[in-house]
C-alpha cells in the first residue's frame, strides 16, 4: 500500500449551478434522490477513495448512471471535483497550473474512451500520432512510432485510412494504439471495450493481457460488465450512485459479496470461468512423506479418510490408499513405500480456472491434489467444494 | 398634453421635442464626423489604394488571361470540366455584349469584401463560440445588421465618408458578414464533444484544440457562412452603385430610372453568372476538401 501511484481522498463531485452551497446536505448524509428533489443537484460522487498501485490493473465497476465516467474523468480533471483529493506520484493533481495540467495530461495519462473519440479528419497514423504530435514530437519520429504501435494491434496496412472506413473493432483499436503511442504510463479505459461484440471484445480483452504483460502500465478500466472485471482486474471497486460499495481482490468479491447490490452483481456470473484452482482448493492435508508402509499407515491412522498424497523431496507423487497399504504390510511388514503400491493420479494445476478442471475433478474418486508450477502440493479440491462454489448459493 | 386623454389618444412626445431630438443628434453627428472624417479617412486610405490597385489590375489584364484563370481556379477547386467549360462560356458571354470592364470592377470588389469580411468574420465567430457572453452581445447586433434596411446605414457612413469606394465596401460588409460570423460560430459550437474531449485528455492546448480539432471540423459550416457571404456581397452591388461604387450595378441602377428594361436584365444576368461561378466553386472546394469526413467517399 506505500507504493501506491494514484490516491484519491474523500472526493465528491455535485453537479449543478451552485454545488459549494448544497455540500452541506450531502455532508449530513442526505440520499442522490432527496438532494436532487430538494436543490435540483445531482450527486455524482460521493466520498471516494482510492489508493491504485504501480502496474495494477484496477477495474471501476457500476451499472449505467453509477457515476462511473464521472469518476474516471477526475484523473485527469475533465472534470473538477466538488471536493476531494487527487493525488499522483504524490502531486496534487487539483494545485497544478493550466500548462502544468497540460503536461500532466501529456505525459502521464492517456485514455481510451466508449465511443472512440478518434479525430475524423485525420487519417488513421495521424490519430495514433496525435499525442506526440501535442507534445511536439518530430512529424518524422512520431508517425514511426505511430506505425509500431498501429502494427501491434494488428492494424498494419490501415494507416492512411480515416475513421469512418474501419469498423467498430478497429476503430476501439485505433484508440488503444493511440493511448499506447504516448507511453504515458497510466491508462485510462472508460468502458473502452463496451461497444464491441463479444467476440471482439474477448480478443480485445486477450490483447490488452497479453500487453500488460511486457507494458506494466498502470490501468483504470472501467465496466458494467462483471465477466470483463474479473477477467482483467487485479483489483475491483463497485460503484452504486457515486458510492464505493465494496473494493478489493476478484475472489474477495466474488466469494463475499459485501451487499445485497454486489451480490445482485455477482449472482450471474460465471464462476467456473471467473475462479481459479487456487481461490477455492482445501489446505493442503493428507500427506503421507513416510518412506516405509508402516510410517505411511501410521500417518494415515490419524486421517479422517482412507487415502493420502504422497509427497517426497521432488514434491507430488501420487496417491495411495489404506487398504493397498494394509494388504502390502501384512505381505511384509517391514517393506519400504514403492511405487507400484502408488496410484498415478495427475493433479490439477493451481492457476487453472474452474471451468477446465470440472471433468477431472468430478469423475475423479478422490479429491484431486493441487500444486504449483514447481510441482509442490498446495491444496485439495474435492467434487463436494467444486459443487458448492458452482451450485447454489447461500 | 395636459388635457387630452391618455387613453384614447397615444401620449407621444410633441413635435418641438421630436425635432430637438432629432436636431441634436444630426448636428452632434455631423460634428463628429467633421472633427474625425478626415482622420478615419485616411485610416481606410491603405484599403483604398489596394482596391483602385486591385481594380486597374484587373481592368488592365487581357480578357484572354482573366478567363483562363477564373477558368482554371474553378477547375482546380471543383476538378469537374463541365464547371470549367460553364465559366468561359460566361464569361465569353460577358464580354461579347460589352459587360467586361464593369464585371471586372464588380468582381474586384467583391473578391475585396468578401476577403475582408472571412478577415474580420471569422475571428468574431470563433469569439462567440468560446463566450456565451460574446454571444449575447453579438448575435442582436447581427440581427439588426440583416434586417436594418441598407440605406439606413449608408447615411452616417456616407456622411462621415463621402460617396466612394471605401462607404460601398463598409456597407457591403456590414450587409454581407453575418452568415460567415453565425456560422462560424455554430460550427464550433456542434463540434463533437467526445473528440473535443479527446483532444484535451491528450493535452492539447486551447490553441492546439482550435487550430486542431474545432476549426477543421467547423469548416464545411464555416464554408457554408462564406458561401452565404459571397451571395449577399454581390446581392448589394446595386445598392452599393448609389454612393459611387461603379460596376454591374450602376447601368442596372441606370435602367431603373430610365426605363431600359433590356440593359437592367443583361447587367442583372452578369451578375447572376459571377454568383453562380463563386457559388459553385466555394461548394465544389469545400465539399472536395471534406470527402473523407462523409465516410464513404463519394468521388
Ligand atoms: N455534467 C453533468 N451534469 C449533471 N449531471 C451529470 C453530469 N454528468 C453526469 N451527471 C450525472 O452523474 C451520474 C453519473 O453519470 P456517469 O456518466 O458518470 O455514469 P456512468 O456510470 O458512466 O454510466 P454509463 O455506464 O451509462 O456510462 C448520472 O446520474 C448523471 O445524470
Ligand atoms: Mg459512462
Amino acid at each position: 500500500m506505500t507504493d501506491a501511484l494514484i490516491k484519491i481522498e474523500n472526493l465528491y463531485q455535485l453537479f449543478g449551478p451552485t454545488p459549494k452551497k448544497y455540500m452541506g446536505l450531502v455532508h449530513e448524509g442526505k440520499s442522490k434522490d432527496e438532494i436532487l428533489a430538494e436543490t435540483g443537484h445531482t450527486l455524482g460522487l460521493k466520498d471516494i477513495n482510492l489508493s491504485i498501485n504501480k502496474g495494477e490493473i484496477f477495474v471501476i465497476m457500476g451499472l449505467s448512471g453509477s457515476g462511473k465516467s464521472t469518476l474516471i474523468r477526475h484523473f485527469n480533471r475533465l472534470i473538477d471535483p466538488t471536493e476531494g483529493v487527487i493525488k499522483v506520484e504524490g502531486t496534487d493533481v487539483m494545485k497544478l497550473p493550466p500548462k502544468e495540467l497540460e503536461q500532466f495530461r501529456r505525459h502521464k495519462m492517456s485514455m481510451v474512451f466508449q465511443r472512440f473519440g478518434l479525430l475524423p479528419h485525420k487519417s488513421v497514423l495521424d490519430n495514433v500520432a496525435y499525442g506526440l504530435q501535442i507534445q511536439g514530437v518530430k512529424k518524422a519520429e512520431a508517425l514511426d512510432s505511430a506505425k509500431k504501435w498501429l502494427e501491434t494491434v494488428g492494424l498494419a496496412g490501415y494507416e492512411e485510412q480515416y475513421p469512418s472506413q474501419l469498423s467498430g473493432g478497429q476503430q476501439q483499436r485505433v484508440g488503444l494504439a493511440r493511448a499506447l503511442c504516448t507511453d504515458a504510463e497510466i491508462l485510462l479505459m472508460d468502458e473502452a471495450f463496451s461497444a464491441l461484440d463479444p467476440l471482439i471484445r474477448s480478443e480485445m480483452q486477450d490483447q490488452l493481457i497479453e500487453l500488460q504483460k511486457t507494458l506494466h502500465k498502470t490501468i483504470i478500466f472501467i465496466t458494467h460488465d462483471l465477466d470483463e472485471a474479473l477477467r482483467l482486474g487485479d483489483r475491483i471497486a463497485i460503484l452504486k450512485d457515486g458510492e464505493i460499495v465494496q473494493q478489493g481482490e476478484p475472489e474477495e468479491i466474488l466469494l463475499n459479496p459485501a451487499t445485497e447490490y454486489v451480490e445482485a452483481f455477482v449472482r450471474d456470473v460465471n464462476r467456473a470461468r471467473a475462479l481459479t484452482v487456487e481461490t477455492v482448493m482445501k489446505d493442503p492435508a493428507y500427506r503421507i512423506t513416510a518412506e516405509t508402509i508402516k510410517e505411511a499407515l501410521e500417518q494415515m491412522r490419524g486421517f479422517k479418510q482412507d487415502y493420502g498424497y504422497v509427497i517426497n523431496n521432488d514434491g507430488y507423487q501420487g496417491i495411495v490408499k489404506e487398504d493397498t497399504l494394509q494388504e502390502a504390510y501384512d505381505d511384509d511388514s517391514k517393506a519400504d513405500l514403492t511405487n507400484e503400491l502408488i496410484e498415478q493420479v495427475d493433479a490439477l494445476e493451481q492457476d487453472a480456472v474452474l471451468e477446465s478442471v470440472i471433468p477431472t475433478t468430478l469423475e475423479a474418486e478422490f479429491a484431486l491434489p493441487v500444486v504449483d508450477t514447481d510441482g509442490n502440493m498446495t491444496g485439495r479440491l474435492s467434487r463436494g467444494t467444486l459443487s458448492d462454489v458452482l451450485g447454489v448459493r447461500h | 398634453m395636459a388635457d387630452s386623454n391618455w387613453l384614447t389618444e397615444f401620449p407621444q412626445l410633441d413635435r418641438g421635442e421630436l425635432r430637438d431630438i432629432r436636431k441634436a443628434l444630426d448636428s452632434g453627428y455631423r460634428e463628429f464626423s467633421r472633427e474625425y472624417g478626415e482622420l478615419i479617412e485616411s485610416f481606410f486610405d491603405p484599403l483604398l489604394t489596394f482596391l483602385v490597385w486591385f481594380e486597374k489590375l484587373l481592368l488592365a489584364t487581357p480578357w484572354s488571361i482573366v478567363i483562363i484563370a477564373v477558368a482554371g481556379l474553378a477547375y482546380w477547386a471543383s476538378r469537374s470540366w463541365k464547371l470549367g467549360l460553364g465559366v468561359v462560356i460566361s464569361f465569353l458571354l460577358i464580354g461579347y455584349f460589352g459587360m467586361w470592364d464593369n464585371t471586372m470592377r464588380t468582381m474586384s470588389i467583391i473578391l475585396v469584401c468578401t476577403f475582408l469580411a472571412i478577415a474580420l468574420g471569422v475571428p468574431i465567430g470563433i469569439a462567440m463560440a468560446r463566450s456565451d457572453r460574446t454571444q449575447a452581445i453579438v448575435t442582436p447586433a447581427l440581427d439588426i445588421m440583416q434586417t436594418m434596411p441598407a440605406f439606413v446605414y449608408l447615411i452616417p457612413v456616407v456622411m462621415l465618408l463621402g460617396i466612394g469606394k471605401i462607404p460601398g465596401v463598409i456597407a457591403v460588409i456590414i450587409y454581407a458578414i453575418p452568415p460567415v460570423i453565425r456560422l462560424t460560430n455554430l460550427g464550433i459550437r456542434l463540434v463533437d464533444k467526445d473528440v473535443l474531449e479527446a483532444a484535451t485528455a491528450y493535452g492539447a492546448n486551447p490553441l492546439q484544440r482550435l487550430l486542431g480539432i474545432q476549426l477543421p471540423l467547423a469548416m464545411p459550416t464555416i464554408m457554408a457562412g462564406i458561401n452565404q457571404t459571397i451571395m449577399m456581397a454581390l446581392s448589394m452591388v446595386v445598392i452599393a452603385s448609389m454612393i459611387g461604387v461603379k460596376g454591374l450595378g450602376q447601368p442596372v441602377l441606370k435602367s431603373i430610372t430610365n426605363q431600359y428594361f433590356t440593359l437592367g436584365l443583361f447587367n442583372g444576368l452578369a451578375i447572376v453568372a459571377l454568383a453562380i461561378t463563386f457559388d459553385r466553386v466555394s461548394q465544389a472546394y469545400a465539399k472536395r476538401a471534406q470527402r473523407h469526413m462523409g465516410g464513404l467517399n463519394n468521388d
